[in-house]
């Protein structure tokens, strides 16, 4: 695709993952570039939120290996997948409604004061992030009423976007979003769109999962598609129809995949 | 003030009126008539306003490790029995080993109590409901053979003083443990990491994990420091009566669970409230004392007891759901 062919953000070979008798993952590969969205595509149950649960450290998969900046590395927990750039917004978004807006996009990453000893101990900076958490919300665009609102009080969009926020707050360089525009209203789906192609314009490794055939045109350059928890195409976006890709999504047109 | 803040200020209040205040509200309400309908049987004389605060205090200390327990979407059942125990095991702890010794010794033996408690709930993976519930018998039973169902008489005046009748200046020592519990407590709920994982578990257990909080630990921590109360409020009940015996603080399950949920926080966890709890025990204690004073026999005060309860638990889970 690129003739420098630089060093892709992150590799993944043979990922198997199975659930008893269920092959939820079935030997995947995927290959993920700096500055490119990729769109993972597939009918429900095909794998696609297993297949970012394994990358992002939640499951731990059967086989399979991964390549991080070209260096192999096994993500083991959320912990090290974070510690390797890579972040994630589920599709339950993982925000706790009892929490507030500057807990959640903090949470386990909290600033700590008091020195070593406050840091052994954990004790909180609050204001500090506080203060952090309206500059990146700033910086995003997102608008909340209040940073002391608990989570639960904001409305589904404002929660998507804290969700967001906190997987691309940190200037990380590979993002994984399953669904991250299910169930937004309009204007709020752009919103999520238009942070997305920031982060691709920002030099950013995106996999983006979604049903909306539409925004894969819209913002993503290559597309994979998975079928029972395998993968059964690997597109450029710019060279297939609409219609090829929902014909890949349910087994009615396969493709060759090349090695 | 602009326009603007008001509606801030007002936003805010809202959003917390409910469920945060309700208890002291509740406080100041049953406070008011008691003090109308006793005031011929000495309710609100210093006297008997001091016994309710020293009735208060193994109530709240429990209570405060409660609210972690339930925040963390976990229970503790098991803290009654420990705190039976514990008064036992510090009775002759310190009769054997010396004051400080006696207590750590106690302290540690409670704390591994919690700690069999969260192991099992989470390794196990049975609910703590269920795995308290056992621990509660099987503590319970060991405390019962431990001296034979006899009273332990404590008769080191340094534990005397530091956990029962004694006083810094005025201030009575069950009042300074209940200060010194709740500040603790409030601290290690809003100012640590440890405090908010408390909560993020409890809210939402499997979105905690996707961000890495290691689930396990917070849990096991937080019927460590549930069962870590129940044994201190078991050596203010022995320091209270100089004696360790099985049954002291064996009953206080139901008025501590009440006091902890009427305070605000969720019985199904995610959400906690220290200074909550406190008031709670605060209410509850009030209650206890006024069902006395009105000469209800002790039967009558069960069914008193185990009515308000039922009542203030739902009315305050009510203001819950709705928020």
């Amino acid at each position: 695709m690129n003739a420098e062919a630089p060093v892709a953000a992150l590799e993944v070979e043979g990922l198997c993952k199975s659930f008893r008798a269920v092959r939820a993952l079935d030997h995947v590969d995927l290959t993920l570039r700096y500055g490119e969205v990729t769109a993972l595509l597939g009918d429900n149950g095909a794998g696609k939120s297993t297949f970012v649960k394994c990358v992002a450290g939640v499951y731990a998969p059967d086989a399979g290996m991964m390549r991080v900046d070209g260096v192999a590395t096994s993500i083991t927990t959320p912990d090290s997948a974070r510690a390797l750039g890579i972040e994630t917004v589920h599709q339950t978004l993982a925000v706790i409604d009892t929490l507030n807006v500057a807990e959640n996009l903090f949470l386990n990453r909290e600033h700590t004061r008091g020195g070593p000893i406050g840091a052994l101990l954990g004790v909180l900076d609050k204001k500090r992030m506080r203060s952090e958490t309206e500059h990146i919300l700033g910086r995003l665009g997102i608008r909340i009423p209040s940073l002391r609102h608990p989570m639960g009080a904001l409305s589904g969009g404002q929660r998507q976007a804290v969700a967001i926020g906190r997987a691309t707050a940190w200037g990380r360089q590979i993002v994984l979003l399953d669904e991250p525009a299910a169930a937004l209203g309009v204007e709020q789906a752009a919103r999520v769109l238009e942070l997305i192609l920031n982060l691709r314009e920002g030099g950013a490794a995106v996999l983006l999962i979604t049903h909306n055939m539409d925004r894969v045109s819209e913002v993503c350059d290559r597309a994979v598609v998975l079928r029972q928890g395998r993968k059964t195409a690997e597109v450029a976006v710019g060279d297939v129809t609409k219609d090829d890709l929902v014909a890949y999504i349910t087994g009615a047109k396969t493709q060759q995949i090349l090695p | 003030m602009t326009e603007s803040a008001i509606k801030r200020v007002l936003q805010r209040w809202q959003l917390a009126a409910p469920r945060q205040y309700v208890v002291y509200a509740a406080a100041i309400l049953i406070f008011g008539l008691f003090a109308v309908v006793l005031r011929d049987d000495g309710f609100v004389t210093a006297s008997n306003l001091l016994n309710i605060g020293r009735q208060a205090a193994p109530i709240a200390v429990m209570a405060v490790g409660m609210a972690f327990a339930l925040g963390a979407a976990e229970i503790d059942l098991s803290i009654g029995s420990v705190a039976a125990l514990s008064s036992l095991v510090v009775a002759d702890a310190v009769g054997s080993f010396g004051f400080a010794a006696g207590v750590a010794i106690t302290l540690a033996i409670g704390m591994g109590i919690g700690a069999v408690n969260g192991v099992i709930a989470v390794k196990v993976r049975i609910p703590s409901f269920l795995v308290t519930l056992g621990t509660l018998g099987i503590v319970s039973g060991v405390a019962r053979n431990l001296n034979n169902l006899q009273s332990l008489p404590i008769r080191n005046d340094t534990y005397l003083n530091v956990f029962g009748a004694g006083s810094l200046g005025p201030i009575s020592s069950l009042l300074i443990w209940t200060v010194i519990v709740g500040v603790v407590g409030h601290l290690a709920l809003h100012q640590l990491r440890w405090g908010r994982h408390v909560l993020a578990v409890g809210a939402d257990r499997s979105a905690a994990g996707a961000l890495g909080i290691k689930t396990d630990r917070v849990r096991i921590t937080a019927l460590i420091a549930s069962a870590a109360a129940a044994s201190l409020a078991g050596m203010l009940l022995a320091g209270r009566l100089a004696i360790g015996r099985h049954d002291l603080g064996e009953n206080l399950l139901l008025t501590v669970i009440a006091a902890v949920v009427i305070g605000g926080t969720n019985l199904f966890g995610g959400r906690a409230s220290v200074a909550g709890a406190i008031a709670g025990s605060i209410v509850m204690a009030m209650l206890n004392n006024g069902l006395i004073l009105m000469g209800l026999r002790v039967a009558d005060q069960l069914i008193a007891r185990g009515v308000i309860i039922i009542l203030a638990v739902a009315l305050s889970m009510r203001e819950q759901k709705e928020t």
